[in-house]
């Protein structure tokens, strides 16, 4: 029997319709159930007081100021590494065997497990070059383990500017170096900020990598050749130790208002950056 | 006086021949229409002239062109020679600024400008490109909003504001209705005072409207040059009569 296309579309309207709504609906389901554990132990004070008793009281300042730390050693190494990574096999190189083996090298480090950064970062960081358990250690390993992200999400944004754009420029007597800052960076931009953003997230969420190369010390690091521990550290150790439950709620929740004010901050400065080039 | 003279020009993307042996000159303060269809090596000429071709992997030129005398494959500062020939392209491409940015894109590679220079640069170039009456009160807007005749009027002053000597055009005119062709060609017939142009087009009628002198190309050769009156009343070749009165092409 055939049926008719009317039915199919409902069908295929339904479908997709229910599929969005259980993605969506999982995602406000998780995100509430980790809220409504843990944001009725976040105050002030467990903002700002350092961790006592391995965890069971006090508060969670330095795991907060140990992420941003290791956060902006990693994207700091990353970003400019990537961008740079991606310009040079978008802009500066034709398509051949050497991209293809690049690409090809960016691929395979791109689905390597996390653990294996990890170890990877605790036996070139900490063991070999000697920074020991430092933020230092841990920041560079997350940045191996991000640069792949970075580098892929660049080079499409690079690649979606219309070819056209550099022609214009390089018309208009641009340096092939002025094409690239001039006529190309500013429209990739917003690609390329999600990948970085991406990066920070995987950066903020991670635990294995950090764990290996930067410790998990509970005290407050002053340098970046200092232990530290990151909030998802934190609440991994809270939570499997069985430490403490509700500070493992409660440093979950702080996480995932973390990621969401990075994420709401960067897609806002983003819409400001292309403010003026928009129809 | 000569301005640019093309001696024994040849090129070729990979193995694939572009131009043969192409020898001419275009005098100064002269409309210069390049006729011929498709694949015929019109663009590719104009790529030769300010060496935009040297972007494409695989490209080969053989032969001469010199500006003023001066080889441009000699000359190291490409960019230099980039801004002193200039190019309009077929589609318009504004870039996703403002009107004000777009035209003082290409100044502002070379260094910072005054502000009251940026703004008489502004303001001239709009004018000689006849867009600045339309978009005088919007200059700080996307180029992104304006219709299809104004964006290309605008490319032509974005052009212009480098103070060219020589501005090639590759078919400015074939994405756009005829009221916007007009005012194009207004604008062209204007700067024809101050600029040696190259004009190529599809559109025979075109190049007769607008040229002072035609070239034929076919096939990457140069059938024949001569006063556009001439080319399309009386050509020497067959080739010519035939394409100009479209019995092919």
């Amino acid at each position: 029997m055939r049926i008719s296309p009317k039915i199919t579309e409902r069908i295929a309207k339904l479908f997709l319709w229910s599929a969005a709504i259980f993605t969506i609906g999982a995602l406000i389901f998780v995100i509430g159930f980790v809220l409504a554990g843990g944001l009725t132990h976040i105050s002030w004070s467990f903002l700002t007081e350092p961790i006592l008793d391995m965890g069971r009281e006090g508060g969670i300042l330095p795991a907060i100021v140990g992420t941003i730390f290791m956060v902006f050693v990693a994207v700091g190494i990353a970003a400019p590494l990537g961008v740079a990574s991606a310009i040079y096999l978008a802009e500066y190189t034709r398509e051949g065997k050497v991209t293809q083996a690049i690409r090809f090298g960016i691929n395979c480090l791109a689905g390597v497990p996390s653990i294996i950064f990890g170890l990877f970062g605790f036996i070139l960081f900490v063991v070999m070059l000697g920074f020991g358990w430092s933020i230092l250690s841990g920041g560079l390993s997350l940045a191996a383990m991000i640069l792949p992200t970075i580098i892929r999400t660049a080079e499409e944004a690079l690649r979606a500017v219309p070819a056209s754009y550099r022609d214009v420029a390089a018309s208009l007597g641009a340096t092939r170096w002025q094409v690239v800052t001039k006529s190309v960076l500013p429209y990739a931009l917003p690609g390329i900020l999600t990948g970085v953003i991406l990066g920070i997230g995987r950066s903020i969420e991670e635990t294995a990598v950090v764990i290996f190369t930067a410790g998990s010390a509970v005290q407050m690091p002053t340098s970046i050749f200092d232990s530290a521990r990151t909030m998802a550290v934190h609440f991994y150790i809270l939570a499997r130790e069985g430490i403490s439950n509700d500070m493992a709620y409660a440093t979950a929740a702080v996480l995932i208002c973390t990621i969401l004010i990075i994420n709401v901050s960067a897609y806002t400065m983003m819409h400001r950056l292309t403010k003026g080039r928009r129809s | 006086m000569i301005k640019v003279s093309i001696k024994n020009l040849s090129a070729s993307f990979g193995d694939k021949p572009a131009l043969q042996k192409l020898s001419f000159d275009v005098y100064e303060h002269e409309i210069l229409s390049v006729i011929g269809p498709a694949n015929s090596g019109k663009s590719t000429l104009l790529l030769c002239i300010n060496r935009m071709i040297d972007r494409i992997y695989g490209s080969k030129v053989e032969g001469k062109i010199l500006l003023e005398g001066q080889n441009v494959y000699a000359i190291e500062d490409v960019e230099e020679l980039r801004r002193r020939v200039g190019i309009v392209f077929a589609v318009p491409i504004p870039l996703p600024m403002t009107i004000e940015e777009n035209i003082l894109f290409g100044p502002r590679l070379k260094g910072r400008l005054k502000k009251s220079e940026a703004g008489e640069l502004v303001e001239t170039s709009l004018k000689a490109a006849f867009l600045w009456d339309e978009v005088k009160d919007r200059l700080n807007t996307s180029a992104l909003r304006l219709s299809g005749g104004q964006q290309q009027r605008l490319c032509i002053a974005r052009t212009l504001a480098l103070k060219p000597e020589v501005i090639m055009f590759d078919e400015p005119c074939s994405g756009l209705d005829p009221i916007s062709t007009a005012k194009v060609e207004e604008a062209l017939k204007e700067l024809k005072k101050n600029y040696t142009m190259i004009f190529v087009t599809n559109n025979t009628k075109q190049a007769a409207r607008i040229g002072d002198r035609t070239a034929f190309l076919l096939m990457g050769e140069l059938v024949e040059i001569d006063k556009t009156d001439k080319i399309f009343t009386v050509p020497s070749k067959k080739e010519t009569e035939d394409y100009v009165t479209g019995r092919f092409g």
